[in-house]
């Protein structure tokens, strides 16, 4: 048999073994496939102002208009439908989540895999960088970002790959520590292989288990920190409706007891953030030579 | 020892010069306050009027060295909105944001380590994974939704308890504080559950961690078998030696309450400095906005650098490195 498609059945087996962390991949499944199809999954297109009618405004889940469009969650203060309102936060949260997640991955191993290759100033340098940014609590790193620059897309994106990058960084070089002492890299300088090349052919591969670990706790982080962030008003602007922009916009009907347009998106962002932490949580599990 | 301390000071200090950069920068290319400030139908004349009262048309540089003079002489700048020194805004909105923080720090500490304890204690039973994935969901709940929640259960639906503001204040040995009347406790008691939420989750974990390492050590079976009950082993020989570094990492964790609470400040509109930074976010007053962060980020650089040097006295390794660099 083909090693590969071996060692992923092996995975899968490993993986298997915890039904929660099953069921939460299942869940994160569908909720990537909402995210990803949202226009043609929805029942109506909420951000449409040809079928979005103020008329609807509030209604409480399962009820009809006078044109017979059921809504099964209610309808927000503008007369949308909440289902396809969530489908399309989803989307937009889960879009930010992601990328920001991708990018920092991507910034944190190269730091953090340089620093363990060369070590001497460089490396104390960017592990210092590393620390003190730590030291911050993520809220806060987001918050000067996003107090001093004003919010924004972009600017979001900038924040939550400044307040993860360290992790990942950390992480890398911890991992990319121990590798340099094993003979494929002895072998692979003796080929006089480019330091590139044995940083990030050779050496990034084998850092893979520990950063995926990291990336999905910090990616659901993510998600749940921009939520917090839009919420504010300080995250997303309004032409992006995350999720957390959802629940914000509910939060003033709340007083008059119009609990679905904030709890609904709610739900859908716990749900989200909770499958990715539990399939995360077990990963890190399996990949824990301690607990073997 | 002390080029160690030297070096970290030094550090601390190039953060905080960055810092103030920064924040002065980044402020200064946002948004135009005057549009904000002054009536739309205020003249030329006038529009030029307050910009130079402002200092607003100087160079951003020249704007920069005054505001560090100024900081220095510990004067941060007068808010735009409130015409008061932004410095004393804040310190006049610190006690409510402490009190927050100290209540939910007591609430987080009786409800977590009860539960840590029996879930280190009996790890198969039932209850006790019942435990972990309750602190797995409190992960991953978000703190402002809970709050939401909070308040449409407990004070639209029910009415049981106020959702805004801080309630009457009362004074015990000339501390103003609202937790010394019945009135305030009803005040803080949501938000305070609602901050301590994120907290309970990590003291279980820590205090679970920690109580099933104690469980193996000699001393506990020693106590076992002079046939101690297992009530005093559990409050007395497993209790004191785990409340040792859970009261370091909480204490340590005490900045992140303050940093978190700018979220359940606004949603409860508790009147603390959270609620403040957030307000003049939107009005864009510049002055409380650098002031703000630049005294929490005072706050933060010299706690670590605090943590840093008792660590040096605990652990020799960290002094041995830092006297050969």
């Amino acid at each position: 048999m083909n090693p590969k498609i071996k060692k992923i059945k092996e995975f899968w087996k490993d993986f298997s073994s915890n039904k929660v962390a099953v069921v939460s991949l299942i869940v994160f499944m569908l909720i990537l496939f909402v995210a990803v199809f949202a226009p043609l999954v929805s029942p109506t297109d909420p951000y449409d102002l040809n079928t979005v009618s103020i008329m609807n405004s509030r209604l409480a889940p399962f009820s009809e208009d006078f044109s017979g469009n059921y809504f099964l969650l209610g309808t927000d203060g503008a007369g949308r439908d909440m289902v396809s309102a969530i489908f399309y936060g989803l989307r937009v949260s889960l879009g930010v989540g992601v990328l920001s997640g991708i990018f920092a991955l991507i910034i944190g191993s190269f730091f953090g895999i340089s620093a363990a290759f060369f070590g001497g100033k460089y490396e104390s340098v960017v592990m210092r960088i590393v620390d003190i940014q730590l030291s911050f609590p993520s809220i806060l790193v987001a918050l000067i970002i996003l107090a001093a620059f004003g919010k924004g897309v972009e600017k979001t994106i900038i924040a939550l790959i400044l307040v993860q990058w360290a992790y990942y960084a950390r992480t890398a070089r911890s991992s990319a520590l121990v590798e340099l002492n094993k003979e494929y890299v002895d072998a692979a300088r003796c080929l006089a292989f480019s330091n590139t090349r044995i940083m990030f052919k050779h050496i990034l591969p084998n850092c893979m288990a520990p950063l995926i670990v990291v990336g999905t706790l910090q990616t659901a982080h993510a998600i749940s920190l921009e939520a917090t962030l839009s919420f504010l008003g300080l995250g997303l602007p309004i032409t992006e409706p995350s999720l957390g922009l959802l629940i914000g916009n509910g939060f003033e009907y709340m007083y008059s007891g119009d609990y679905w347009i904030s709890i609904f998106p709610g739900v859908a962002l716990l749900i989200t953030v909770a499958s990715i932490n539990l399939v995360g949580d077990h990963l890190r599990d399996m990949f824990n030579p301690r607990l073997h | 020892m002390t080029p160690f301390i030297f070096t970290r000071l030094a550090q601390s200090v190039l953060v905080l010069f960055i810092m103030s950069l920064l924040v002065f920068g980044g402020v200064n290319l946002v948004g135009d306050p005057v549009e904000m400030l002054i009536n739309p139908e205020a003249d030329q004349a006038e529009v030029e009027r307050v910009i130079r009262e402002l200092g607003l048309d100087r160079p951003v540089t020249e704007q920069y060295w005054y505001f560090l003079v100024n900081a220095f002489k510990g004067d941060l700048g007068d808010s735009f909105i409130f015409g008061e020194p932004a410095l004393k805004l804040i310190i006049q909105r610190m006690p409510a944001t402490l009190e927050l923080a100290l209540f939910s720090l007591f609430i987080s500490l009786i409800i977590a380590i009860p539960l840590g304890i029996y879930a280190g204690y009996k790890p198969e039973s039932k209850t006790s994974k019942i435990i972990m994935g309750g602190s797995i969901l409190g992960f991953s709940m978000p703190t402002f939704w809970v709050g939401i929640i909070f308040i449409m259960i407990f004070a639209v639906h029910f009415g049981w308890l106020p959702s805004t503001g801080r309630g009457e204040i009362g004074t015990f040995l000339g501390i103003n504080s609202s937790l010394f009347t019945l009135n305030g406790l009803s005040h803080v008691f949501l938000p305070a559950l609602n901050l301590a939420l994120f907290k309970i989750s990590s003291v279980i974990r820590l205090t679970r961690a920690g109580t099933r390492e104690i469980i193996l050590q000699d001393y506990i079976t020693f106590a076992r078998s002079k046939g101690l009950s297992e009530k005093r082993i559990v409050l007395v020989h497993i209790l004191k030696n785990i409340l040792i570094p859970i009261v370091t990492v909480v204490g340590l964790e005490f900045g992140s309450l303050i940093a978190f609470s700018t979220v359940t400040e606004t949603v409860f509109a508790w009147p603390g400095m959270g609620k403040l930074i957030i307000d003049s976010i939107y009005n864009l007053d510049r002055p409380v906005i650098v002031a703000y962060l630049m005294i929490i980020v005072t706050f933060f650089v010299f706690l670590n650098l605090i943590v840093d040097i008792l660590y040096t006295f605990l652990d020799p390794r960290v002094r041995i490195k830092g006297d050969s660099q």
